[in-house]
């Protein structure tokens, strides 16, 4: 009696437990851009093919990188796939945090990754995590404005150009130029950093020594704080990619300095009311200036160390970072919606090169050098921020100088002052 | 002597709180309203009112997109769930507080009310920590038992208010009759708190409800509520106002209504002891 009771329930844990095994689920983190929710409904694609049901957990950016951070620190195992950037992945892969994507199959290709993409995303010669979508930053500029005003915008401007056709479109209507104001690591410095590499300023030299008050800083700070004073839109200060997206949109943005990824945005007729009527060009640089103002930012997909389903997270990514994913995409929804900027072979395909923004895409992100982002020799690498894990707090509170500035709460050499000190101070905090 | 009012002033008065009522209301209704638009009409310039073509395009793409109910049904779980986990321990509680004191009973309730000052993120490690210990992270559990205490300040202390109102006399008369402990909490005391009770636990439905900073860092997919659902709708690069007001205004549906019809047990039980 005893003996049949305990084969009995024997059994049916063994069933339980093989139902859990063939039941598999993934649990991926990842935010709500609009070639993530097409990932996301394309998925059933890759649930049908392997069995493999996933869980969404999609976050707003800010929450997203607290939460999943939080999860990595602790081994919480909340997460079998995170979306993460460009600065996390060195950083996480570092601390043993990430598992090495080298077990990726031989059809994945993955010397197809444009190779700027493939270097932010590596650790010691290892990719950590697979480019979803990549960008750098470039010029977006209103064409019919631009003929009005009998100028012609050249391919690689620079910020004399940029200042001269903000100047001549600005008018009651429209703004001459909108930029990042807000604060934040992600908000405005994210832009401001590019501006300050294009005129050969620095964070730190080699000895880790913070660089905002040399002269360079205050000619780049000066610079984009005049500039946003005169020709940008009133409230600059409050405004980041979001909000100068609407306005461009709108028809009231002569130029805007952002993302590659909104070309596909701005170009969009159901969205934009000037989408037959806009132009690319590269980031700008200072007359001289062997650097132009262009970031490099990558989404990518990355498998927490400790994911109790290594082998099928890695099944995921192969899937959705794979040549045929992008090609599916381009089937269901067209070239133009397919996720730019993480492989070479996406830019050598004819039907891809006849997509308005997809050469100014690829140049930018060509021309964005992670390793040597300003003239000067650094210690760090990245370009719009610096791969340690105090930037996050140093940018967001050198961010808020920045921001106080265009507000017109402070002038550019109070700012800078300020944000040198509070550098500094955080860095000796930090043992550098 | 009552103040004489005069119509005018009444008139004026009216006005006034009307206009409050609806500067206060206008995010809601804007937020309804943007539901209904296209995402081009959302960020439309000048703003479009009332004359737009409406599509309930929004709510369809949030329905195909996420699990609704699911995101419903934890909300609802983890408010009512922390709501009646909670009354159980803070009847008891507010009853011994309120009619057996003690000399430290002042210094426990404000020890109580001190935990509501600490920032939560002040102790969101240490709760992770023991989440992953005890296997609770992502779980409705876990989440009801953090929510109940994290509550259970207020509850205790609304509940103390509003028994301190009952006089003592009619419980000595219950215990006079024979009434044991029970019996006095629960069929003398309790019914005369019923609006007391009532509008404490309305209130910690709401507040539960509504809570974003422990349902969002202890949840991933199974357990999230509907703050969860809201979050999801935000992006950083892309414009969809229009599907996030939709998300919106279907997280807030429910706990709205349940306020309208209840407002009247809630205004009551919230100014209650407020005028002695």
């Amino acid at each position: 009696m005893e003996h049949r009771k305990a084969f009995a329930s024997a059994t049916a844990l063994s069933l339980v437990m093989a139902s859990g095994a063939l039941a598999q689920e993934l649990t991926i983190a990842t935010v709500n851009n609009g070639d993530m929710i097409r990932m996301q409904g394309l998925s059933s694609e890759f649930t049908e093919a392997t069995g493999i049901e996933l869980e969404w957990v999609i976050l707003e950016e800010n929450v997203l990188r607290q939460r999943v951070t939080q999860d990595i620190a602790t081994s919480g195992g909340q997460f079998d796939i995170m979306t993460i950037g460009m600065y996390e992945a060195p950083i996480w892969a570092e601390r043993g945090w990430l598992v090495s994507l080298d077990g990726l199959p031989e059809e994945y290709d993955v010397d197809d990754i444009l190779p700027a993409m493939r270097a932010g995303l590596s650790f010691e010669d290892s990719l950590y995590a697979a480019p979803f979508y990549g960008e750098s930053s470039m010029v977006m500029y209103r064409t019919d404005l631009m003929e009005a005003a009998g100028l012609e915008m050249p391919e690689e401007p620079t910020w004399d150009d940029i200042a001269a056709a903000a100047a001549a479109m600005h008018s009651d209507e429209v703004n001459g130029i909108c930029m990042r104001g807000r604060a934040g690591w992600g908000e405005n410095m994210a832009f401001i950093p590019t501006v300050a590499n294009s005129f050969g300023a620095r964070w730190f030299d080699e000895d880790w020594n913070p660089q905002l008050d040399s002269p360079e800083w205050l000619e780049a700070v000066t610079f984009y704080n005049d500039l946003i004073q005169e020709y940008g839109p009133p409230g600059a200060a409050n405004n980041g990619f979001n909000e100068n997206l609407t306005l461009f949109q709108q028809g009231r943005c002569g130029m805007w300095m952002d993302a590659t990824v909104a070309a596909s945005f701005v170009t969009n007729p159901d969205e934009s009311v000037v989408a037959d009527s806009v132009g690319f060009a590269l980031a700008p640089n200072r007359d001289g200036v062997d650097r132009r103002a262009n970031w490099l930012w990558a989404w990518a997909l990355a498998i927490p160390a400790g994911t109790q389903q290594e082998e099928a997270a890695m099944e995921f990514i192969n899937w959705a970072t794979s040549k045929e994913y992008l090609e599916l995409v381009a089937e269901r929804e067209g070239w133009a919606n397919v996720p730019p900027g993480s492989r070479t072979s996406l830019y050598e395909n004819p039907n891809y090169a006849e997509v308005p923004f997809a050469d100014m895409t690829l140049r930018s992100i060509n021309a964005a050098d992670p390793n040597n982002p300003t003239v000067d020799p650094v210690p760090y690498v990245g370009i719009q921020f610096v791969a340690i894990p105090e930037w996050s707090g140093i940018g967001t509170l050198a961010g808020q100088e920045f921001s106080d500035m265009v507000a017109g709460r402070q002038t550019p050499e109070q700012a800078l002052e300020r944000a040198q000190a509070l550098v500094q101070d955080e860095m000796e905090a930090a043992g550098y | 002597m009552a103040r004489t009012v005069t119509a005018q002033r009444k008139a004026i008065n009216t006005g006034v709180a009307w206009v409050i009522g609806l500067l206060i209301f206008f995010p809601i209704l804007w937020t309804l309203l943007t539901s209904f638009k296209t995402e081009a009409q959302a960020i439309a310039d000048p703003p479009v009112w009332f004359f737009f073509d409406w599509t309930l395009e929004n709510y369809r793409v949030v329905q195909e997109r996420s699990n609704y109910t699911r995101f419903l049904w934890n909300s609802i779980y983890i408010a009512g769930g922390s709501t009646i986990l909670g009354m159980l321990v803070a009847i008891p509680a507010a009853w011994s507080m309120a009619f057996v004191p003690s000399n430290q009973t002042r210094n426990i309730l404000l020890w109580m009310l001190s935990t509501k000052m600490l920032p939560a993120v002040g102790v969101l490690y240490p709760i992770y920590l023991i989440f992953i210990q005890l296997g609770l992270l992502d779980s409705r559990f876990g989440l009801t038992i953090v929510i109940m205490l994290i509550n259970l300040p207020i509850m205790v202390w609304m509940l103390y208010t509003y028994f301190k109102e009952i006089p003592t006399e009619i419980l000595e008369a219950a215990r006079m009759d024979g009434a044991g402990l029970r019996e006095e909490i629960l069929f003398v005391l309790t019914p005369m708190a019923i609006p007391g009770i009532a509008s404490t636990i309305l209130l910690n439905v709401i507040l539960a409800w509504n809570e974003a900073f422990w349902t969002l860092n202890l949840t991933a997919a199974r357990a999230a509520p509907l703050t969860a659902f809201i979050a999801s709708y935000s992006s950083p690069e892309g414009l969809f106002y229009a599907k996030l007001s939709a998300a919106s205004t279907m997280a807030i549906a429910p706990i709205l209504i349940l306020g309208w019809f209840s407002q009247k047990q809630l205004v009551r039980g919230l100014t209650f002891g407020a005028v002695k």
